[in-house]
């Protein structure tokens, strides 16, 4: 899946470096030339999400904190992911549950099936498919819902009004991630163990007592920290990046209209799940 | 003559190499409408949206009151931005808002009022516009010259000091372009707004204008009071004026 994901972000960056060398009226052959265009942009961008990303988060605390359009969005990404993250967590345990279990025998050693399943949820499945499930189900949402208010100039109406777009959209989202992607992640943590119990002990003979004292002996306190501060940076990572896709979609050079909103959608999907996958491997080295 | 609440001085602005406005200068005076006028794609609302801050000129100045704009501090943008409002040609109403809280958003968001003092006002609003029993409509339920009034409603319910509208009759009927112009005119003596209007509506802008501006090759061409405009023997002006009346009037010689 990251292969894939790889990929896709390989491609849509060759695009967005061919789309600055179409763009410009003044055709360079320099390689040096659009290497550093590109690169500047890329920069840019880069900066740009940053920016984004502070002013959003800062504007949470701000009085008057709006807390209905919070638990709007706590209710749109926490609780209307409940079921993916149920159906997603009981079949990633599962399957966990049934490769572990026939690893495991090999070495006369499926007694510790428990821990294998719970170690790996909590420290990484969790986090990542929990993550990887939001930005299909709400992220995609969010680009759209963002990038349509933006070129049917809804968002300049709100500037005009003097509302900040970047706390009246983003914030009240970024505040909703913060407290549902921990929540969602140990949901799926719960039902993923209970998958394996499911594969292992109940269609495969262990025995459940051993797979249950299995979980509780071998996770520690800082695994299930460790889990929890990973969804909390997907959190933020997730709703940034597919929040300002949407926001700036008018900024796009490959596409205008409806065209650069399925654009962007597609831009935040690839991207926020790159990333979380990127984030994964930088936090896990310094948690481990 | 007064000094100018609002002055642009040589506005240049280009998106990549098309270049829309090529030093523009523009007086707009207290208490009055100035309406700027010209050819489609002329670059009016790029103008219009250079006064409000949504764009940022490649040059020129924007002054309020002989202070330039660039150069005020956050708050006093701030504070200067709480005097307009904007009435968008493609309305730019929340389509997953009701058309009460379309209305009730911009005092929501920017004032203390309460809850019950701010239905009230837009209530009021929406009935002084005949819009009735559409509270609860979206606006994608809503005809195209009732989301126009809806949009105005909307710039109007803070009482702001200045108003700009962007082409507000636009795809609307005879009687309801009338009653749009009346409206503004009757809502600027009542409030005493400042206005400016983008608009096409030759002649009838005219008669609910104090000022008229014409925006024609990328510069403001002309400036000055509608009879001045109608008098102008400039051949551009004239053309353009009267191409727009005789349209009018075949038009309503046909319906």
């Amino acid at each position: 899946m990251g292969l894939v994901l790889g990929f896709e972000w390989l491609i849509l960056i060759i695009k967005q470096v061919l789309n600055n060398i179409l763009d410009n009226s003044v055709i360079t052959k320099n390689p040096f030339t659009i290497l550093g265009r590109s690169v500047l942009l890329m920069v840019q961008r880069i900066g740009r999400t940053s920016v984004f990303f502070i002013r959003g988060f800062f504007s949470i605390f701000f009085p008057p904190v709006k807390l209905i359009k919070i638990l709007d969005q706590v209710y749109f990404i926490g609780a209307k992911s409940i079921f993916v993250i149920v159906l997603t967590g009981a079949f990633i345990g599962m399957v966990l549950g049934l490769q572990g279990y026939y690893t495991l025998v090999k070495f006369g050693s499926e007694g510790v099936l428990g821990s294998v399943v719970a170690l790996s949820l909590i420290r990484e499945m969790g986090p990542v498919m929990t993550a990887i499930m939001v930005i299909g189900r709400a992220g995609s949402a969010m680009a759209a819902e963002i990038g349509i208010m933006r070129i049917s100039e809804q968002i300049d109406a709100l500037e005009t009004m003097n509302i900040d777009p970047v706390r009246f959209l983003f914030s009240p989202r970024l505040a909703a991630a913060l407290i549902s992607f921990p929540m969602l992640t140990a949901l799926f943590d719960v039902i993923g163990i209970i998958g394996g119990y499911v594969t292992g002990s109940l269609l495969l003979g262990i025995n459940s007592g051993i797979y249950f004292a299995r979980v509780e002996s071998s996770v520690l306190i800082q695994d299930v920290s460790g889990g929890f501060i990973k969804s909390i940076i997907f959190a933020m990572v997730v709703v940034t990046i597919c929040s300002s896709q949407g926001y700036y979609t008018h900024t796009r050079s490959d596409g205008f209209g409806a065209k650069g909103v399925s654009l962007s959608t597609t831009s935040a999907v690839v991207i926020s799940s790159v990333l979380v996958l990127l984030t994964d491997y930088i936090l896990t080295s310094f948690l481990i | 003559m007064d000094q100018p609440l609002i002055q642009l001085k040589n506005i240049c602005k280009k998106f990549g190499q098309n270049v829309v406005l090529h030093n523009a200068n523009l007086n707009i005076y207290k208490g009055e409408v100035t309406t700027i006028i010209g050819k489609s794609g002329s670059g009016k609302s790029v103008l219009l949206k250079h006064i409000i801050g949504l764009m940022e000129p490649d040059s020129g100045k924007i002054l309020f009151k002989d202070r330039q704009v660039s150069e005020m501090n956050k708050k006093e943008r701030y504070n200067l931005k709480k005097k307009f409002s904007y009435m968008f040609q493609g309305t730019a109403l929340f389509d997953y808002m009701t058309v009460l809280d379309n209305i009730a958003l911009p005092l929501r968001e920017t004032t203390s009022l309460r809850e019950s003092e701010i239905l009230n006002r837009s209530h009021n609003m929406l009935a002084q516009l005949d819009l009735y029993e559409i509270d609860d409509k979206y606006p994608s339920q809503i005809s195209g010259g009732m989301k126009k009034r809806v949009a105005m409603a909307r710039a109007l319910v803070t009482d702001p000091e200045i108003v700009l509208f962007d082409e507000p009759t636009t795809g609307l009927d005879p009687i309801r372009k009338n009653a749009v112009h009346s409206m503004i005119a009757s809502y600027q003596k009542r409030f005493e707004f400042t206005g400016v209007l983008v608009s096409h509506e030759i002649p009838d802008v005219f008669y609910i204008s104090q000022r008229v501006a014409m925006l024609d090759n990328r510069t403001i061409l002309f400036e000055g009071t509608p009879d001045e405009i109608q008098k102008s023997t400039k051949p551009e002006i004239r053309q353009f004026i009267h191409a727009s009346i005789n349209f009018t009037g075949s038009e309503s010689e046909t319906s």
